[in-house]
């Protein structure tokens, strides 16, 4: 076929396209991913009783915004890398930026605490299961994030994945503050930041064979 | 009253910016094109199409200077490419760029293939292909699209055999095919695609 017959093929009843389409396809992958995850938690774990007290404390909201910002930053970045030509840019420090406050503050809460609390700090009463949870809960927002990408024009396959598995843990970090117990930032800046990350070294990884278009 | 020194005043178009004008012109008419042709204006649409295809054809025939053969198929694909993907098109960016990131994906792509195969192949069938290449003509796809239009299921290849080719309305497409219209309009978006995947696993 002769490319301007190609061109004819194209141009003919092309009509108009929708706009701000990967804004769009990310928001409804963040919404099915929260609500996933959400009755996922509610099926198994469940709410945490103390939830109401928690919501009193200034460590629980240090907690969310934590998580709700590594999400944000996810999502950015998602919807930049599925359109060729746009660069990460300063949503690169969106993802940094969260991480290095949370490790800051951890210094800093462990430097103030007595030596012998500091391990329990750290470590807390669930730190074996923690990553795992979160890595779980993130399932739901990570396949709707693939979708959403699979439907887009991602130029780097594996920074694609990887912002899109980012954002898919931290939306499951976050869900699971609402069960978890544990608030103290060294805690954390340790095994949230592991339950998050995984899902976006898995999106890392197999980005190339997933995204190809 | 003195003579005002118009001639002193700094001439934006300056020789030395000359060039540089001319490209930012040609991206402002192309992006202004584009702005209508995702409006909806399809005859727009096809003037940018044409335009970038020979900006296409230019970038590829530098950088493919030993693989001839392949360039006019690589317009064709990047051609796919960006109708399949002109929603991830944002009218803020220049539409240099985007086309750019989308040529430079489909190169990549194409040398990864095409390195792939060559380890597969013997020596003596790639020296053929190097003598082959300097008989090809360049304004010509090897490859024949209407040849993989017809793999497509019959949903997909009707769809876009009534709008794209006989260039019917959605409306008269889907009373001949007995399809709904939404369902005329989602087999011509997924039929291009699938087309787009032949192509891009042809070679």
């Amino acid at each position: 076929m002769k490319t301007d017959a190609l061109i004819d093929l194209l141009a003919t009843g092309a009509g108009p396209v929708r706009r701000h389409v990967a804004i769009r396809r990310f928001a409804a992958a963040v919404a099915i991913g929260t609500v996933g995850a959400f009755v996922m938690l509610l099926a198994t774990f469940g709410l945490n009783p103390s939830l109401p007290a928690f919501s009193e404390l200034p460590g629980f909201w240090v907690k969310i915004a934590f998580t709700v910002s590594l999400a944000i930053a996810g999502f950015v970045a998602s919807q930049r890398l599925s359109r060729p030509g746009v660069i990460v840019g300063s949503a690169a420090w969106l993802v940094v930026l969260p991480v290095i406050a949370m490790w800051l503050l951890s210094i800093v809460v462990l430097v103030a605490a007595e030596p012998a609390a500091r391990a329990h700090l750290v470590m807390g009463d669930t730190w074996d299961k923690c990553p795992f949870i979160i890595a779980l809960l993130s399932v739901p927002a990570f396949l709707a994030g693939v979708w959403a990408l699979r439907g887009l024009a991602p130029t780097d396959h594996r920074f694609a994945g990887a912002a899109v598995g980012l954002c898919a843990g931290a939306l499951g970090a976050s869900v699971y503050s609402l069960h978890c117990p544990e608030l103290a930032p060294p805690f954390l800046a340790v095994w949230y930041a592991i339950g998050i990350f995984v899902p976006g070294v898995i999106g890392y990884t197999i980005g190339p064979r997933l995204l190809r278009w | 009253m003195a003579p005002i020194p118009t001639s002193t005043v700094t001439n934006p178009a300056a020789p030395a910016n000359s060039s540089r004008e001319a490209l930012d012109a040609r991206e402002q008419r192309l992006h202004a094109l584009m702005s209508k042709a995702q409006a909806g204006d399809d005859a727009a649409y096809r003037d940018v199409l044409i335009e970038l295809s020979e900006r296409l054809r230019m970038f590829y025939r530098r950088r493919l200077r030993n693989l001839t053969d392949e360039i006019e198929d690589l317009v064709q694909e990047t051609l796919l490419a960006i109708h399949n993907q002109r929603h991830t098109y944002d009218a803020s960016l220049p539409l240099t760029v985007w086309v750019y990131a989308i040529a430079r994906y489909k190169l990549v792509d194409l040398l990864r293939r095409r390195g792939r195969r060559e380890m597969l192949t013997d020596p003596l069938e790639d020296a053929g292909e190097l003598l082959a290449a300097h008989d090809a003509q360049a304004s010509d796809a090897r490859r024949d699209l209407r040849q993989l239009l017809d793999t497509l299921p019959d949903r997909q290849r009707l769809a876009i055999v009534h709008i794209k080719i006989d260039g019917h309305s959605v409306a008269e497409t889907a009373r001949l095919t007995g399809m709904s219209a939404s369902a005329v309009k989602v087999n011509v978006h997924r039929g291009l695609k699938a087309l787009a995947k032949l192509v891009r696993d042809w070679s």
